[in-house]
C-alpha cells in the first residue's frame, strides 16, 4: 500500500503481539451502528505517473502569470522571488516539522522566527511583532479584537478603502462579539481624516496604508484623531514592501499593524498560503494573538530560543486566550526572513522604488490612452485605478485572451465603479510589457471599438 | 563554544545578496510620484548579506532542526506522517503556485476542478453534504463551524449561549467557543475515558448550541456511545460539531456524517499529509451537512456541466474568515494524497496507524502507566506518574532525554485529564523496525530513571543547546534583536 | 507558614487587615503550585473590585491564575515592584510578593473567608 511500509508478516506479528486475531479486532470499539458497510466512493487510486500528469494537466488549465503578464495586485502581489528563498525553505528539515515544542530540538525554526520578527519590526517600524498569522484579512480581524479588548470600547470605524475581503473578515470576526462596525467614507480614493468620526466610544479606527486604490493614507493625521478619543490606530497592509520606500505605519502613529506578508517571497498559489502579521507596541504585547518567539539563555549560558509568552494562547488559556489560532504560516514567515535577508535595505528600497516608477510609467500611458482615464488624483504606490471605456470586467476577459491578466474590476466590490480596473505594477513588469499593455488595451478596449465590439471575440 | 549567529549578526555594511533589475522607465525625480512627507527617512536596519551568506545561514538553521524527513516524530495529536515528495512537486507547478487568486474563472478551470473534486473525495469520506476549504488551519476551521451553527440557530430565530466540551478537548475548542462569544460548559470524562453522558445529560439543554467533540478523543479512544450522544445532543435541538483532527484513526471505517455529527472540520495537514512546514501552514476543509449549507463561507466553488465557477450570492452565508479561497497549496496536496490511495489505500491508513498505536501500546505497557489500557485507536496517552513518584523523573525529562536518542518527544502533558501525560501517535507511514527503536528508547531511559535519574534530570545532553530558560524568556522578554548603539 | 492573623480564600488569596484597608496577596501553596511567577497582571489604582471576582491574573511560563479579590471596594495601591520582579511572588508570597491594597467598603466580608486553619485544610497540609 502506497506509503504504508508495513508488510503483511509484520502484520501478523503485531496484531500477535497485541493479542488480537485481526485488525478488524481493533475496531471493536466502533459501534457497528455506525460503521461503513461498503467500499468509500471514491475516484480510483493513480500510480505516481498518472497523478503527476493529470495534476500537471489541470495546472495547465490555469492562466498563471508566466502565461498571462500579471497587471493585478488587490492584495496579492507578483514580486520576483529569488530561486533561494525555496530552495532553502523548502528543505524536509524546515518543510516537515512540526510547531517548535521541543525548543531544544528546533533551533533552526526558532531563530528564523525571532530573526523574522525582527524584521517586521524594522521593515513596519514597530516594536513587536509575531511569529505569523493566517492572512492579512484574518490579522485584521484578530487585531480590531485585540484593539477591542485593551480599550474595552466596542465600536470601530473602517475606511471603505480598506481591501473589501479584509473589510468582510473583519466583520466576521467582530460580529459574533457584539463589536459595531461603521465606515468612513472615502473621498477621491482615499480616507480623508475626519475628527468627528471617532469618540470616546470608538475602541479602533482601521485604515489601510496604501490603501485598496493603491493611494497612499494620511496615516499621522488619523492617528492623531484616534489617539485624542482614546481609540487605536490600527493600519492593514497588503504589501509592506511599500515601506521600503514609504514611512513605515510604526513611525506615522499605527498602534497595530495587520499586514499581509505574502509579497515577501512567496507564491502567488491561488490566495493561500499566504502570510499574516501582526506588529504592534510592547505594552500590548500580552493582548497580541498568536506565537511570539523569544531569545533566552540554556542551562550553558548559550543563546537560543523558545515560544514565549504562551500564557496568551489557547492551549492554556483556553475560553480566556486572546484567539483560537495555533496552527500558524511558519514555513512562509521563514520564505519571508530568507527574502528579506537576501535584498536587505537597500533591496527592498530597490524594488519599492522600481514598483512606485513603473507604475506611474503605466500610469502616465493610460491617463493618456482615450477612453480611459485614472479614477483618483491621490498619489499611489504601485496600484491604481483607471476609468475604463466598457465595463472593466470585459475589459479584463478580452485582455486575457491576449495574454495579459489586466487588474481587478472593481465593479464586484464597489457600487458605481463597473468601470473601475485596480492595476498593479510590480518590479516584473518590463517597460516593453507595459507598452504592449497599452497598445493592446487601445486596440481591444478603446471607445471607437465599441461599435465593432463582437469582432474582438 | 560560540552562539550560532543571528544573520544580522553575519552582516556586512554595503554586501548585497540581490540581482535585482536597474529601472527601465524614464527617471522622473521621486518627490513627483511620492509626497517627500509620506517617504522613508532611514533605512530598515535589514542584513546585508551576500547570496552566499544566506544559503549558509539557512542551511545552518536546517541542521538546527528536527523534522519527519530526518526522524520518527511520535507527537501525539499531531500526525506526524511522512509527506510525500510527489505533492512538493505537484504543488510547485506553475499552473498552481503562480496563479493569481484574482485569475478570472474561465483562466483558473484547473484550479477550481481540483477544489471541487477534492470537495467530492472528502464529503464521501466525512459522509458529509457540502465542504468549504476557506479556513486556513484546524481552528480556523473550528471558528467557520461554528459560526455556522450560530448563523443556522439565528436563521430559526434561535438565540442559544453555551457550547459545551469535554474535559479532554484541545484548547482551541474552548478558544473557539469564546470568539464566536458562546459560554463553555465543560463536562467531564468516565473512568473508561469515554464522555461521561450522564455528566453530559446534566447539563444539556435548549440553551446549548453545539457539543464539540473529538473522536477518537484526545485519549486516542473511540467514543464508543458517539451515536448515542448524538441523539441527546440532537433532542434537545443542538448540533454535533467534530473535532476531526484524529480522522487518521477513521477514515473508510466509520463516517462522522453516519455518527450522527452535523459538521466537522478536517486537519489536511494531519490525515491528509501535507507538511506542518515547523508549525504551518496548515489547511482544513469544514464539511456540513445540508441543513448546514446556506451557511458556508463565501464563496463556494460549483459545477455547472464542465464548467466550474465560484459562487458568492449566498445571502445567508457567515462571510468569510480570510481572503480568498483558503490554503489553496495545501489543497493540491491532499488532492494528490487522495488521488494516490484511493479507497482501499486510504482505509489503510486508519487500519495500519491504530495497528501502530496498538503495538507500541502493548510494547511500553510493562514500563509506563498507560492510564486507560484497552484498544486505543490512532494514539495513546502513556504516564510518566511511575517514575516521577519512584525517580522524581518528570515526564518533560523523560521527553527531553528521549531528544538525545535521536527521537522527537511525544506530546507531553495533554490532555489535562491526565497527571504527567505522555501522548503518542506512531502513524501508519513508520516501519515496525522504527517502532522498536523507540520502544528501545523509551526502555532505556526507564532505566536510566532507575540507575541514573540526573542524567534524565539534566537532558538533553546532546542537542545544539541545552535545557533552555523559560523563565528568564517570559520576565524578560526579548522578541527581537537590536542593533547595537 | 500561613500567619494567623489573615484571611483566605478558596481560590488561594490572602487578606490581611490594616486599619480600615486590606492587603492582598496570592498565599504560598499557590505561588508554590504554580512555580516561577512571570507576570502579574494587576489593576489600576482607583479601579473598583468586587468580592470573590477576579480583579487580575498571574502567570508562570505554562499556566495562568485569575486573582479574586477576598473584600469589594477601591485598589489605593498596588505593588509596582512586581512588574521588574514577579519573582517575589514565589520568595515572599505573605509579604513582599502583595498585590494590591483595597479600600474596604464592607470590612465583614472578610468573615467569609477562612481563617488560617481552615485554610490549612483547604489545601490538606493540615
Amino acid at each position: 500500500m502506497r506509503y504504508v511500509p508495513t508488510t503483511p508478516a509484520e502484520r501478523e506479528a503485531m496484531l500477535r503481539a497485541i493479542g488480537v486475531r485481526s485488525v478488524d479486532d481493533l475496531f471493536a470499539d466502533v459501534p457497528e451502528r455506525v460503521r461503513l458497510r461498503r467500499p468509500l466512493r471514491l475516484r480510483p487510486a493513480l500510480s505516481d505517473p498518472e497523478l503527476l500528469r493529470y495534476l500537471a494537466e489541470l495546472a495547465e488549465r490555469n492562466g498563471h502569470a508566466d502565461r498571462l503578464r500579471c497587471f493585478v495586485g488587490a492584495g496579492a502581489y507578483d514580486h520576483f522571488v529569488p530561486p533561494a528563498v525555496w530552495q532553502l525553505a523548502g528543505r524536509g528539515e524546515f518543510l516537515t516539522a512540526y510547531t517548535p515544542y521541543q525548543a531544544e530540538l528546533m533551533q533552526g525554526e526558532l531563530q528564523a522566527a525571532y530573526e523574522y520578527q525582527t524584521m517586521v519590526c524594522e521593515l513596519l517600524g514597530m516594536e513587536v511583532a509575531n511569529a505569523s498569522m493566517y492572512d492579512g484579512a484574518s490579522a485584521l480581524g484578530e487585531a480590531v479584537v485585540m484593539a477591542r479588548d485593551l480599550t474595552r470600547r466596542d465600536r470601530v470605524v473602517v475606511s471603505q478603502a480598506v481591501h473589501p475581503e479584509y473589510r468582510q473578515v473583519l466583520r466576521t470576526y467582530t460580529e459574533p462579539l457584539g463589536v459595531r462596525v461603521a465606515e468612513l467614507r472615502s473621498e477621491g480614493g482615499v480616507t480623508p481624516p475626519e475628527a468627528g468620526a471617532v469618540d470616546g466610544r470608538i475602541a479602533a479606527v482601521v485604515v489601510q496604508h496604501p490603501n485598496f486604490f493603491g493611494c497612499l493614507e494620511d496615516l499621522r493625521g488619523w492617528a492623531e484623531i484616534a489617539h485624542r478619543a482614546g481609540a487605536l490606530l490600527v493600519v492593514a497592509c497588503a504589501d509592506p514592501l511599500a515601506f521600503g520606500l514609504l514611512a513605515p505605519p510604526g513611525e506615522l502613529g499605527a498602534d497595530i499593524v495587520a499586514a499581509e506578508d505574502q509579497p515577501l517571497g512567496n507564491p502567488l498559489n491561488f490566495g493561500g498560503p499566504f502570510l499574516g502579521i501582526i506588529a504592534t507596541r510592547e505594552a500590548f504585547v500580552r493582548r497580541m494573538p498568536g506565537r511570539l518567539v523569544g531569545a533566552t539563555v540554556d542551562s550553558r549560558g548559550r543563546r537560543g530560543f523558545v515560544l514565549t509568552l504562551q500564557t496568551r494562547e489557547q492551549h492554556i488559556r483556553r475560553e480566556k486566550a486572546t484567539s483560537n489560532i495555533c496552527t500558524n504560516e511558519a514555513l512562509n514567515a521563514l520564505a519571508a526572513a530568507i527574502y528579506l535577508s537576501l535584498l536587505g535595505p537597500e533591496g527592498v528600497r530597490r524594488v519599492a522604488e522600481l514598483c512606485v516608477r513603473k507604475a506611474a510609467y503605466l500610469k502616465s500611458l493610460l491617463a493618456a490612452l482615450p477612453g480611459f482615464e485614472l479614477a483618483f488624483a491621490a498619489p499611489t504606490f504601485h496600484e491604481f485605478v483607471v476609468r475604463t471605456p466598457r465595463p472593466a470586467s470585459a475589459v479584463v476577459r478580452t485582455m486575457a485572451r491576449e495574454g495579459f491578466l489586466a487588474g481587478l474590476p472593481l465593479g464586484r466590490f464597489y457600487r458605481g465603479m463597473r468601470d473601475g480596473l485596480l492595476v498593479c505594477v510590480t518590479e516584473t513588469r518590463t517597460r516593453e510589457e507595459m507598452d504592449e499593455f497599452v497598445e493592446v488595451l487601445g486596440r481591444v478596449a478603446a471607445p471607437r471599438l465599441r461599435a465593432v465590439g463582437g469582432r474582438t471575440r | 563554544m560560540t552562539d550560532f549567529p543571528l544573520i544580522f549578526e553575519r552582516s556586512v555594511p554595503g554586501r548585497r545578496g540581490h540581482g535585482l533589475p536597474e529601472p527601465d522607465v524614464p527617471d522622473r525625480p521621486l518627490e513627483e510620484l511620492v509626497p517627500p512627507q509620506a517617504l522613508r527617512t532611514r533605512l530598515p536596519h535589514l542584513p546585508e548579506v551576500s547570496e552566499l551568506d544566506v544559503v549558509r545561514h539557512y542551511t545552518g538553521l536546517s541542521h538546527r532542526n528536527f523534522s519527519i524527513d530526518e526522524g520518527f516524530y511520535p507527537l501525539g495529536s499531531c500526525t506526524m506522517k511522512y509527506n510525500p515528495k510527489l505533492h512538493e512537486e505537484a504543488a510547485r507547478l506553475p499552473g498552481f503556485a503562480r496563479l493569481h487568486p484574482y485569475t478570472p474563472e474561465e483562466w483558473a478551470q484547473g484550479a477550481l476542478r481540483l477544489l471541487w473534486e477534492l470537495g467530492e473525495e472528502l464529503r464521501e469520506l466525512a459522509g458529509m453534504d457540502a465542504v468549504t476549504f476557506q479556513p486556513a488551519a484546524g481552528a480556523h476551521g473550528e471558528l467557520v463551524g461554528l459560526l455556522m451553527v450560530r448563523a443556522y440557530f439565528a436563521s430559526r430565530g434561535e438565540r442559544r449561549t453555551r457550547v459545551i466540551v469535554p474535559d479532554s478537548a484541545h484548547g482551541t475548542n474552548p478558544a473557539t467557543a469564546a470568539m464566536v462569544g458562546y459560554e463553555v460548559v465543560t463536562v467531564r470524562s468516565d473512568p473508561r475515558g469515554n464522555l461521561d453522558l450522564a455528566a453530559l445529560e446534566a447539563v444539556l439543554d435548549e440553551r446549548a448550541a453545539a457539543l464539540m467533540l473529538t473522536n477518537p478523543n484526545t485519549l486516542g479512544l473511540f467514543e464508543e456511545q458517539v451515536d448515542r450522544i448524538a441523539e441527546r445532543v440532537h433532542a434537545v435541538g443542538a448540533q454535533m460539531y467534530l473535532d476531526g483532527a484524529n480522522f487518521n484513526a477513521m477514515v473508510g471505517v466509520t463516517r462522522p456524517g453516519d455518527q450522527g455529527f452535523d459538521v466537522m472540520h478536517m486537519n489536511l495537514h494531519k490525515t491528509f499529509s501535507t507538511p506542518h512546514g515547523g508549525g504551518g501552514p496548515g489547511a482544513c476543509a469544514v464539511a456540513v451537512k445540508s441543513h448546514l449549507e446556506p451557511f458556508l463561507p463565501v464563496p463556494v466553488v460549483v459545477r455547472e456541466g464542465e464548467r466550474y465557477r465560484l459562487d458568492f450570492d449566498r445571502p445567508q452565508s457567515v462571510g468569510r474568515v480570510r481572503a480568498f479561497y483558503g490554503n489553496f497549496a495545501n489543497l493540491v496536496r491532499a488532492y494528490a494524497y487522495v488521488r494516490s490511495l484511493g479507497a482501499e489505500g486510504l482505509r489503510a491508513v486508519a487500519e495500519h496507524a491504530v495497528l501502530h498505536a496498538n503495538y507500541l501500546r502493548v510494547r511500553l505497557a510493562p514500563y509506563y502507566e498507560i492510564p486507560y489500557d484497552r484498544i486505543c485507536k490512532h494514539e495513546f496517552v502513556a504516564s510518566g506518574i511511575r517514575q516521577k513518584r519512584r525517580d522524581g523523573v518528570s515526564t518533560k525529562d523523560i521527553a527531553k532525554r528521549l531528544l538525545d536518542y535521536g527521537f522527537h518527544a511525544p506530546t507531553v502533558y495533554f490532555p489535562l485529564i491526565v497527571e504527567e501525560a505522555i501522548m503518542i501517535e506512531p502513524t501508519e507511514t513508520e516501519s515496525l523496525q522504527t517502532l522498536e527503536a523507540f520502544v528501545e528508547a523509551m526502555v532505556a531511559i526507564d532505566r536510566e530513571c532507575r540507575e541514573d535519574p540526573e542524567r534524565v534530570r539534566t537532558a538533553p545532553h546532546t542537542t545544539p543547546v541545552g535545557r533552555l530558560d523559560e523563565v528568564r524568556a517570559a520576565r524578560q522578554p526579548d522578541l527581537r534583536w537590536k542593533p547595537k548603539g | 507558614m500561613y500567619p494567623e492573623d489573615y484571611r483566605y480564600s478558596t481560590e488561594h488569596e490572602w487578606a490581611k487587615r490594616e486599619d480600615g484597608r486590606v492587603r492582598v496577596g496570592i498565599t504560598r501553596f499557590a505561588a508554590d503550585r504554580l512555580t516561577d511567577v512571570v507576570y502579574v497582571e494587576l489593576p489600576a489604582v482607583g479601579t473598583q473590585v468586587q468580592f470573590m471576582q477576579p480583579f487580575g491574573v498571574v502567570e508562570s511560563v505554562k499556566a495562568a491564575s485569575d486573582l479574586y479579590a477576598p473584600v469589594s471596594g477601591r485598589v489605593v495601591e498596588v505593588n509596582e515592584r512586581l512588574r521588574e520582579h514577579p519573582e517575589l511572588v514565589n520568595e515572599d508570597p505573605h509579604g513582599q510578593g502583595w498585590m494590591i491594597v483595597v479600600e474596604a467598603e464592607d470590612p465583614s466580608e472578610l468573615e467569609r473567608l477562612l481563617d488560617a486553619d481552615a485554610y490549612r485544610r483547604h489545601i490538606g497540609e493540615a
